[in-house]
């Protein structure tokens, strides 16, 4: 069972320096999720869900305690390795979007694949797929500021996506987004995870986004207080 | 590779601030190529018309001769050896002979250089033929540096008295039968050209010169006791080095003008770094190791210069080519720099001057922006993620 597991956390502390003392922003977390998950880790704002995100994402690393990700410790990795596993591996959602203001959508969506030094057929093959997937073949050239907010998230998806990573970390991907828009988004993202079988992990405290979750892991004040399959 | 193409997509994309801060460094690579250009046209154009003019092919001196010395006069002059008069027969020298002596143009006294030269010398482009019209007793040309300082012209007389071997003073007439206009002022400025044969007779010193000045395709590899010989390495070490530090002058005036340019580059990467933490985050959460976004920032920068050169050669090679056809005239006075100097300068610009100007500011706008994008490595990727101020 435990070889299944993309990611395994054991013990996970996170502490953040404050003056003399320190901030305890997780506790003791205990994790693993498989591959093709749909999870989500909830809670209220300052609950931990960002850091335990960012913990997994290899762009953080734990005080104490160990956080396994696709066979790494990340508490181990160097910045360069820890680079190299979220280039391979990894797709990360962003509540802001954080898309490339000057690239066209389609540039940033081919983003990933220049720095997996893909050719530029099967690169512009795969980048078309992915705007297929988020249905946006038809807004290539449009660049971030002339799309709406939805239309953002979605090539946010389509760049997270397109190198068929095996592990999708969203941070509150709806939180700018309308009902409508969000329900779209998070139909898509079902989608490609039942297709690709993708493992997404989600940090959200959006209703809307927790409807849609398989397994829903509730954090507050940096501890599990309720990890619990939703959906089949 | 991949840090070329995105830098460049960003360089196009950030719009406006990247094309200013293009438009002032392919301004400053015109400039500093024009500049040097100059420089080197008018280099090339001082040591054609020294060659042609004065020192021609290069000079032999008496042993005591040493023209910034006019005490030393007074005892270079020898009798020529026949070795000389043979080669000046054959045209491949021509003798001159240098006493001191002053005018009296309107009334005032002027002290000059009297230079006797063969009126049928073909070494010197001086116009000494015209010493050979008319039947004046002394006839002389004089340069335009000479004729407007001494207010002489075509036709005029003047008194000039100078002294001979002994020391005696003598005065005659000059008949000014030509005026020259010559780019080297050590030909012109002061100096008074009369025939070779009238000086030797003034001055009682028959059969001798001063200095001899050999034609330009001849080279004089014998030995004389009391000669020497004077080659283009030596005539022409001055000129070098009064254009080198006119080199060196007007690369003061490029560096403040590169800092500038370097200050705006230097400010965009700062602000660029400040503005983008957000893209910085987002370009590390993609799998960019800290190395690969300074890298990107600083080739950036860097392509700031390069995209200069490009297309600053779009209107600088039409231009540059075309400074080249009409030349630059220089200002009113100029003549007056005491070196060789035209009405026009043609500027020259070589492959190395060119690459070196481009390799110069290549390579300063890119340690310009690698400076700031230092900044980077210190960045907490989770903080920059969100574009939080660090």
């Amino acid at each position: 069972m435990e070889n299944s597991h993309i990611v395994t956390i054991e013990g996970l502390v996170k502490r953040y320096p404050i003056g003399k003392g320190h901030f305890t922003a997780l506790e003791n977390i205990n994790l693993a999720f498989g591959t093709g998950e749909f999870a989500g880790v909830v809670g209220p704002s300052g609950s931990g869900k960002t850091t335990l995100l960012n913990i997994i994402g290899s762009l953080d690393s734990p005080s104490e305690g160990s956080a396994r990700v696709l066979g790494k410790s990340v508490g181990l990795l160097s910045h360069k390795q820890s680079a190299h596993l979220r280039k391979n591996n990894m797709g990360f959602i962003f509540q802001t979007y954080n898309l490339l203001p000057v690239y066209t959508v389609y540039e940033n969506v081919e983003f990933p694949l220049l720095l997996l030094k893909m050719g530029l057929s099967d690169r512009r093959k795969a980048v078309l797929d992915a705007l297929e997937w988020v249905g946006l073949t038809d807004k290539i050239k449009s660049k971030p500021a002339q799309l709406s907010g939805g239309e953002c998230q979605r090539v946010a998806i389509a760049r997270a996506m397109v190198k068929k990573p095996q592990l999708v970390l969203a941070d509150e991907p709806t939180a700018n987004l309308d009902a409508a828009n969000s329900h779209h988004i998070l139909q898509t993202m079902e989608k490609l995870n039942e297709e690709l079988k993708t493992t997404f992990i989600f940090a959200t405290h959006d209703d809307k986004v927790i409807k849609y979750l398989k397994r829903k892991i509730t954090l507050e004040d940096g501890k599990v207080v309720n990890d619990e399959i939703v959906k089949k | 590779m991949t840090a070329i193409k995105l830098a460049l997509r960003n360089l196009i994309g950030a719009g406006l601030r990247t094309w200013l801060n293009v438009f002032v460094l392919a301004l400053i690579l015109i400039l500093i190529i024009w500049h040097y250009g100059i420089i080197d046209g008018w280099n090339r154009m001082a040591i054609r018309d020294m060659i042609a003019w004065e020192i021609g092919g290069g000079q032999i001196w008496t042993e005591n001769y040493d023209p910034y010395d006019p005490f030393t006069l007074e005892d270079s002059h020898r009798v020529l050896p026949q070795s000389f008069k043979d080669e000046i027969e054959k045209g491949n020298m021509a003798p001159i002979l240098i006493t001191q002596a002053s005018i009296y143009p309107q009334g005032r006294i002027m002290s000059i250089l009297l230079k006797g030269i063969d009126p049928s010398q073909q070494v010197s482009e001086l116009p000494t033929d015209k010493l050979l019209e008319g039947d004046e007793d002394i006839p002389a040309i004089i340069g335009t540096g000479m004729a407007r300082d001494s207010k002489l012209n075509t036709g005029d007389y003047v008194t000039v008295r100078w002294r001979d071997v002994d020391g005696t003073f003598d005065a005659a007439e000059v008949h000014i039968v030509g005026v020259f206009r010559c780019d080297v002022p050590a030909v012109d400025n002061g100096q008074m050209w009369i025939p070779i044969a009238k000086l030797q007779e003034m001055t009682q010193m028959p059969g001798e010169a001063t200095l001899l000045v050999t034609d330009k395709d001849y080279t004089w590899t014998g030995e004389e006791a009391g000669w020497v010989l004077r080659d283009h390495d030596y005539l022409l070490q001055e000129m070098r080095e009064m254009i080198k530090m006119k080199k060196v002058g007007g690369s003061v005036f490029y560096v403040i003008l590169m800092l500038l340019a370097m200050l705006a580059v230097f400010d965009t990467q700062v602000l660029s770094i400040f503005r983008r933490q957000k893209e910085i985050g987002t370009y590390m959460a993609m799998g960019m190791t800290r190395g690969q976004v300074i890298r990107l920032f600083t080739v950036e920068g860097a392509m700031h210069s390069t995209l200069a050169a490009v297309l600053g050669a779009i209107p600088g090679i039409p231009f540059l080519i075309w400074m080249e056809k009409v030349g630059f005239a220089m200002p009113a006075g100029s003549d007056s720099l005491g070196m060789a100097i035209s009405e026009k300068i043609y500027p020259v610009y070589s492959i190395g001057l060119i690459i070196s100007v481009m390799l110069i500011v290549i390579i300063t706008t890119t340690i310009v922006s690698y400076l700031p994008s230092r900044k980077i490595a210190k960045m907490n990727p989770t903080e920059a993620i969100k574009g939080k101020l660090q």
